[in-house]
């Protein structure tokens, strides 16, 4: 194979797919065809590199050089200036800050990974997913060699409890210690499962890492097997998740084929198999005993612990269950070691924590940033703030089950404790930001409109108890709310919370209580001055006409109730009984004659 | 009903029993691999039919009851045949604060169909997403395994449009 002078790689994340990351691909190809570069020039796709607001993304080896934005029509130039003139094209690169830290020399000189710690996505973007050579030359498998070569399996409990790495998956309970209880069970067959059914709306960090580096993942159970003695493993995973699904199928064919899986693995006597288990879009299979039912062929409900999984899950084994996030951080503990690893993040919470950053916000992405990093650092800094010079409201952090924080809290540092402290929960990683056009009484009905379409049923308080709790927020987002709501609400949700045996409702009426206890002010306004400050709550809302009107008419012909009068250039009037509040003429007027209050 | 399971030549069908044939031998017991085979068989007929379910009772040997319990729990498993373009508008969160709702009664204003409806042409079924992990571009939907981001409702129009061309 000849020696490549230069490497290209592209992200064929999501967002990048959507700008068109195949088309431009096949247009690189033909360039360098055309330039005689074909052979000097390789160029790989990779997993989402995080940065998708200034997708597609494509980054030029050696010089670690970043475009954004790029189209086919950009490639020609970039061949022939930067690949063959040795000049990169000035007005694509991604300007920012220059920094500097630990894992982002890969990256470039760009603020948004500059200010990133990488350690679960270390690999994520810089190599080809499918090709399990890139992830040996990136240290691949050398965890893995070092533990069946050099340490005990309970060494290695020791070490990854020795590290502090908690659950990724929300709750936080420390890793070591969850092994260490699975080993010492008695029963001779044991199971290991990676929970990789991502079911937070607004979380995708467990996609893109199984996409842009399947073989982290893979290590990290093959540790976790060798650490608690599992024969066979499971990974758990969204059927809505394709490509994540084709590329963790590839990992594991190719992790077999070369000895690292399967039996006898890398001639130690270990053996360790895993299979791929799709789920079926059922949010509470993100729990985990109600995964565990679902592998086994049922409905996915939760059951009471204890047992706890460690004493009796799969089948009734000794199961060891982690978030894909989790596992993708083994390997780093291993070769890196305990004493690095819980140098980073603070106290109570060690090492990085991955985060997708979406809502209103500059750079959305994803982000794994150390523990403790602050709200303001991830949103203002990293994210870039909030588009249009609009002003924040609040920011969302873990999933439905999560809770909004407001201003006041932007430089709490993140980790388990702390976020929990300020009301809502670490979870899984979304981070949703929230600036004043949204209505903070609309979004915990969004929320709780999703917790109790999700609920199982199993529970009372959750299954009947969130649907009130939702009847009486819609008739507040109505203009119907009556006075004692706002009580009734916080009475319901505290009991939905302390009598509900799993974490879905347990945490459902989270979002609500939490916004609550920040935004009262708007729940009042709703109910006692039939207000929504933000516009967003249709029953609240009026609409008027003011002096810029140019009496244009053309309000008037779209109202589908005929609710406008007024003739030709003169200011119109709309007859609020008539109003139906559809927001039609507010969209179609051109001169912003049009309030909404 | 399940015993009176007549065995048809029909060529998916006996797709999907060499599948459940091969899952008897690996699994660790039949009702383990439900899912994987419920999977199986909605990828071959694009939904559950009850013939397809009665089939599964029968070779598995689960009762009919649990496999309907099953299929109706999960959201991705479909009782009804589905329409040739599946409409998915993401509701996750970040979707919805850039106004995934205006996108999605903008769809429904243009097929005259609710959620998990079909249009009377069998073209356009519409169904909501939870995620589909494209935050990024939100608001997105995504019509059979094509995403679409950034979406406004003018550009939806122009994407229906698109498709009703192509028929």
């Amino acid at each position: 194979m000849p020696v490549s002078k230069y490497v290209i790689t592209l992200c064929d994340g999501p967002s990048c797919m959507q700008k068109r990351s195949k088309q431009v691909k096949d247009v690189i190809k033909v360039e360098l065809e055309k330039a005689g570069l074909a052979d000097k020039v390789r160029v790989i796709t990779s997993g989402c590199l995080g940065m998708c607001a200034k997708g597609l993304i494509m980054i030029v080896n050696p010089g670690y050089v970043i475009y954004g934005n790029v189209t086919e029509k950009d490639i020609p130039e970039i061949v022939e200036k930067h690949l063959l003139k040795k000049k990169p094209v000035a007005r694509l690169l991604i300007e920012e800050d220059h920094l500097y830290n630990r894992f982002y020399r890969v990256f470039g000189d760009v603020n948004f990974f500059g200010k990133q710690m990488r350690i679960a996505l270390r690999n994520c973007g810089i190599m080809d997913p499918e090709n399990v050579d890139e992830y040996l030359a990136l240290r691949g498998y050398e965890a893995l060699a070092k533990v069946l070569t050099s340490m005990k399996p309970a060494e290695v409990a020791a070490e990854v409890k020795k590290a502090g790495l908690r659950g990724r998956g929300g709750a936080g309970f420390p890793t070591g210690l969850k092994w260490e209880f699975t080993a010492r069970e008695k029963d001779p067959v044991k199971y290991l499962i990676c929970n990789a059914d991502e079911g937070d709306p607004g979380a995708f960090m467990d996609r893109s890492m199984i996409e842009g580096d399947p073989h982290t993942v893979i290590e990290g159970m093959i540790i976790g097997a060798y650490a608690i003695g599992a024969k066979e493993g499971f990974v758990y995973i969204r059927a809505e998740y394709p490509l994540a699904v084709k590329r963790l199928e590839k990992a594991l064919a190719d992790a077999k084929r070369e000895g690292f899986l399967g039996d006898n693995i890398l001639g130690s006597g270990f053996s360790f198999d895993i299979e791929i288990r799709l789920g079926a879009g059922a949010f509470v299979c993100g729990e985990e005993t109600a995964l565990i039912h679902s592998i086994e062929g049922s409905r996915g409900m939760p059951r009471p612990r204890p047992p706890f999984p460690a004493q009796s899950g799969l089948f009734g084994k000794p199961t060891v269950i982690n978030n894909v996030e989790t596992w993708a951080n083994i390997p780093v503990i291993i070769l890196d070691g305990a004493d690095w690893f819980s140098s980073i993040g603070t106290e109570k919470s060690k090492g990085t924590k991955v985060f997708a950053l979406a809502g209103k916000i500059k750079n959305t992405g994803l982000v794994e940033v150390p523990m403790g990093t602050t709200l303001r650092q991830i949103i203002y800094d990293i994210g870039g703030g909030i588009p249009n010079d609009k002003k924040f409201k609040a920011v969302q952090t873990g999933g439905p089950s999560g809770g909004c924080l407001p201003e006041k809290y932007l430089d709490t540092q993140i980790d388990y404790d702390s976020l929990a402290a300020a009301g809502s929960i670490m979870g899984s990683g979304g981070m949703i930001v929230i600036d004043e056009d949204s209505c903070m009484v609309n979004m915990a009905k969004f929320f709780l409109q999703f917790t109790q379409d999700e609920s199982c049923g199993k529970c009372t308080p959750c299954r009947e108890g969130t649907k009130r709790m939702l009847e009486i927020l819609t008739r507040i987002t109505e203009g119907k709310g009556v006075d004692g709501d706002i009580e009734k609400l916080e009475r319901l949700g505290n009991m939905i919370k302390k009598s509900s045996l799993c974490g879905l409702g347990q945490s459902a009426p989270n979002p609500v209580l939490s916004t609550i206890k920040n935004f009262r002010v708007e729940y009042e306004e709703h109910i006692a001055a039939k207000k929504c400050r933000a516009g967003v709550c249709e029953g609240l809302v009026t609409y008027e006409i003011n002096a810029k009107c140019v009496g244009c008419g053309a309000c008037k012909r779209v109202c589908p109730t005929a609710a406008i009068a007024g003739s030709p250039k003169t200011v119109h009037v709309i007859d609020q009984a008539k109003c139906i509040k559809c927001g039609m003429c507010f969209k179609t007027c051109k001169f912003s004659a049009i309030t909404k209050k | 009903m399940a015993d009176t399971v007549v065995k048809t030549a029909d060529p998916k069908m006996a797709e999907l029993r060499k599948f459940m044939a091969e899952q008897k031998k690996t699994q660790y017991n039949d009702e383990a691999s439900l899912i994987a085979i419920l999977h199986k068989a909605q990828e071959l007929y694009g939904y559950l039919s009850v013939e397809a379910m009665d089939e599964v009772a029968v070779t598995m040997k689960i009762p009919t009851a649990h496999i309907w319990g099953v299929a109706t729990f999960y959201h991705y498993f479909c009782l009804t045949p589905k329409g040739k373009y599946v409409i998915s508008v993401c509701l996750g969160t970040a979707c919805y604060v850039k106004g995934a709702d205006e996108i999605m009664s903008k769809i429904k204003d243009e097929l005259k169909i609710k959620v998990g409806e079909t249009t009377p042409d069998k073209l356009f079924t519409l169904q909501e997403a939870r995620c589909l992990g494209a935050c990024g571009i939100a608001p997105v939907m995504m019509i059979n395994d094509k995403i679409y981001g950034t979406l406004t409702p003018k550009k939806v129009t122009e994407i229906l449009n698109n498709y009703r061309k192509q028929g």
